[in-house]
């Protein structure tokens, strides 16, 4: 049928079963958003920052498995956008990011809200396009919903001229995609599998080492089913939070710069990590030279760049995780003797007694670690959980009782402040069954605390709950050991009234600084159903332990800090 | 780690943004190119594309991975047993022996292959390092400016 380029973009989204697009319309991006007025296939949820749309559409991605979708005009509207992208881009997130252009006739004349929309996004997406005729539409969105969520996903970026959207041609979705270039390896070499459940078959202290990439592609139950048919013990990633149950005796804890002891200990002492969608990240592996020293290294991912990029793989495997794992499990199954490991589950379980990840009560002010155990006690499965960036981030993934996959959300590699609350909508957008949480600090909410107004206006009910100790926390801790307590720039005893500004959204608002309080403060806001401040004043100087000083030894953790 | 120099072949889908693209890895990290030339493969939607630049093995191996996840790479030749040519054409005043020039560079794969009214041009075709020792012989005739080509290169 001929149609116009708006058009296309919607009937695209309606092929690709889009059920929901985050945006902020904009000049170049009219004519689309004049398309969307005219349908009612999907919905689309008007954020109050480019950059939240962005991260409502990871949010909603993470927590769903679909391909988010974000919408966002030229020029300005793109560059706030681009934080987000970014973040999409380090986390592996498939998002279709669609931008409006000033028209063809007007690009490269410094034209109103014109930026160079692709050559900023090329270095932070997995894809980008720039559209430069209607007829290229049909095709170029097909491939970039398809490269969004095929091999590593990531995010694809589609920039369209106004006049393109403007513009009359034929719309035949119906061809397959058809990329001589791009064919991600899904399988994995049969050889290689062999001869890495060889090497699980002679280990005596193997480790599973699990990664972000469990979770996207969907292998969660089948490691579950691996380590426990093994009797293999296991150390997750920030990432990878949730992938196995939290009572899970053979899940040690996370690793890396605040993982537990007894996880760290185990990357030390192991003589075979069995790397899974991870990617020996820096926060992950500290020292790099003497990280895992005395392992082989299996390495599955379905990025080859991932491979031998920071440490080297004994045992490459090139693969889907979950496609390699239906193949390794049976032929483990024959070959390993799961008894093997008892002596070395008990090392293990000594690391756990020595030092189990803990916090002392206060008697003060609450301690943030309590706050997020009792989350998790009052919430558990029934809450999916996001947060910001900062100490509150770290104790969260430290102490929230995660329970599955997608359970978990949060900004890993980018690190990006500003991130939980919107994604904590795109959360509830996604799985409106369970209570969405935004663990925040004082520092981050303020980022994105415009999106009030978005969770009111689409009724989805977050509940932000803010570990508030007037400071930039994670800053403030490391002044404080490296900086000789000179505290630059990250006192934030000035403060909005969190309670009031909720309220002024049309939300709630609870100032807690008791037990009592905050149990009754996060029961009311899970009745009263709406969009939520709860501020917890907490402990100022708590810091996050254990820690590997950045460019330390995994094994040399930090694991009190006496204030000199 | 040990600094070599590297030759990438390159073979791309030719279209509008993959030489940005891949240009982009070198320079997003702090790597430099040597030389670069690009040009259509005839009856084909690809370019080849030929990068010779300087790294360690390490970082060879990388950037040789980071291009083929480009989504417009078809093929990337690192360790392939290439042939590699590059042109060098030089300008020189015409008051120099043209006998001498057209020896010269006829030592070199090449000749005089333009006469001005008050230069000539010479042209030769060589291996880059070969051509390195034309450029430095050629200069006892004060040429006014020369161009190179950068390395083309074929697997054998």
């Amino acid at each position: 049928m001929q149609i116009s380029g708006a058009q296309m973009v919607i009937e695209a989204l309606i092929a690709e079963e889009v059920e929901v697009v985050f945006g902020y319309p904009g000049g170049a991006i009219m004519n689309v958003y004049d398309a969307i007025y005219q349908q009612n296939s999907f919905q689309h949820i008007l954020t109050r920052h480019e950059q939240a749309a962005v991260h409502a559409a990871e949010g909603y991605a993470k927590a769903s498995g679909r391909v988010g979708v974000a919408m966002i005009t030229s020029g300005p509207g793109f560059t706030n956008a681009v934080t987000g992208i970014a973040d999409a881009y380090m986390d592996s997130v498939p998002l279709v990011v669609i931008s409006g252009q000033v028209p063809m006739s007007l690009i490269g004349t410094d034209a109103f809200q014109e930026i160079d929309a692709v050559g900023i996004s090329r270095p932070c997406t997995k894809h980008n396009y720039l559209v430069t005729d209607a007829k290229d539409l049909p095709r170029v969105l097909k491939e970039a919903f398809y490269l969004a969520r095929t091999g590593r996903p990531g995010p694809v970026h589609v920039d369209i001229p106004k006049d393109v959207t403007a513009q009359i041609a034929l719309f035949d979705y119906s061809k397959e995609v058809e990329l001589e270039t791009y064919k991600p390896t899904i399988k994995g070499n049969v050889r290689q599998i062999k001869k890495a459940v060889d090497a699980i078959a002679h280990a005596k202290r193997p480790l599973l080492y699990l990664g972000g990439g469990v979770i996207s592609s969907g292998a969660s139950d089948l490691v579950r089913e691996f380590s426990t048919a093994m009797n293999i013990p296991a150390v997750e990633t920030f990432m990878a939070r949730g992938t196995l149950h939290h009572s899970d005796p053979l899940l040690i804890s996370m690793l890396g710069m605040h993982g537990s002891y007894a996880a760290n200990m185990a990357m030390s002492e192991t003589d075979l990590v069995i790397g899974l969608g991870a990617r020996f990240d820096d926060r992950v592996t500290g020292k790099i030279s003497e990280f895992a020293k005395n392992a082989q290294i299996i390495h599955v991912d379905i990025d080859p760049a991932s491979i031998s990029k920071l440490v080297n793989a004994h045992f490459p495997i090139v693969g889907d995780v979950k496609n390699v794992l239906e193949t390794l499990i049976p032929l483990a199954k024959e070959q390993v003797d799961p008894s093997r490991y008892a002596p070395w589950i008990k090392t293990i379980a000594n690391f756990n007694k020595l030092h189990p990840l803990g916090y002392t009560e206060g008697t003060d002010r609450l301690k943030p670690q309590w706050v997020v155990q009792r989350i998790g006690q009052i919430l558990g499965d029934g809450a999916n959980i996001s947060t910001d960036v900062g100490q509150h981030q770290m104790w969260t993934a430290q102490f929230y009782p995660f329970s599955r996959p997608r359970q978990w959300n949060s900004s890993g590699g980018l690190g990006t402040m500003g991130y939980g609350f919107p994604a904590a909508i795109g959360v509830k957008r996604a799985d409106k069954g369970r209570v969405s949480i935004n663990i925040t600090g004082d520092g981050s909410i303020l980022m994105n605390i415009q999106e009030l107004m978005t969770a009111v206006e689409y009724d989805l009910p977050v509940i932000n709950v803010i570990l508030n100790n007037n400071f930039l926390g994670m800053v403030r801790q490391w002044q404080t050991m490296f900086y000789d307590k000179r505290h630059s720039s990250t006192d934030l005893s000035i403060q909005p009234d969190f309670v009031k500004l909720a309220e002024s959204f049309g939300g709630v608002g609870y100032r807690v600084t008791t037990k009592e309080e905050f149990d009754a403060a996060l029961h009311d806001a899970i009745e009263k159903n709406v969009v939520a401040i709860i501020d917890v004043a907490v402990e100022r100087f708590e810091n996050v332990l254990p820690m590997v000083p950045a460019g330390g030894s995994l094994f040399n953790m930090m694991l009190e800090y006496k204030d000199k | 780690m040990e600094q070599t120099r590297h030759v990438l072949s390159v073979i791309v889908v030719n279209e509008a943004s993959v030489l940005s693209r891949i240009v982009g890895l070198f320079s997003g990290r702090g790597y430099n190119i040597e030389s670069l030339t690009v040009a259509p493969i005839p009856d084909s939607k690809y370019s080849r594309i030929t990068i010779v630049t300087n790294g360690s093995l390490k970082v060879m191996e990388q950037i040789t991975k980071q291009l083929h996840k480009l989504i417009p790479v078809l093929k990337v030749y690192e360790y392939a047993d290439l042939v590699e040519k590059e042109v060098a054409m030089v300008k020189i005043p015409l008051s120099e022996s043209l006998a001498d020039i057209q020896v010269l560079a006829h030592a070199y794969n090449g000749k005089i292959i333009n006469v001005g009214s008050d230069s000539v041009m010479v042209m030769v075709a060589d291996e880059p390092n070969r051509v390195n020792h034309f450029l430095e012989a050629i200069k006892r005739f004060h040429p006014r400016e020369m161009v190179r080509s950068g390395s083309v290169a074929l697997e054998r």
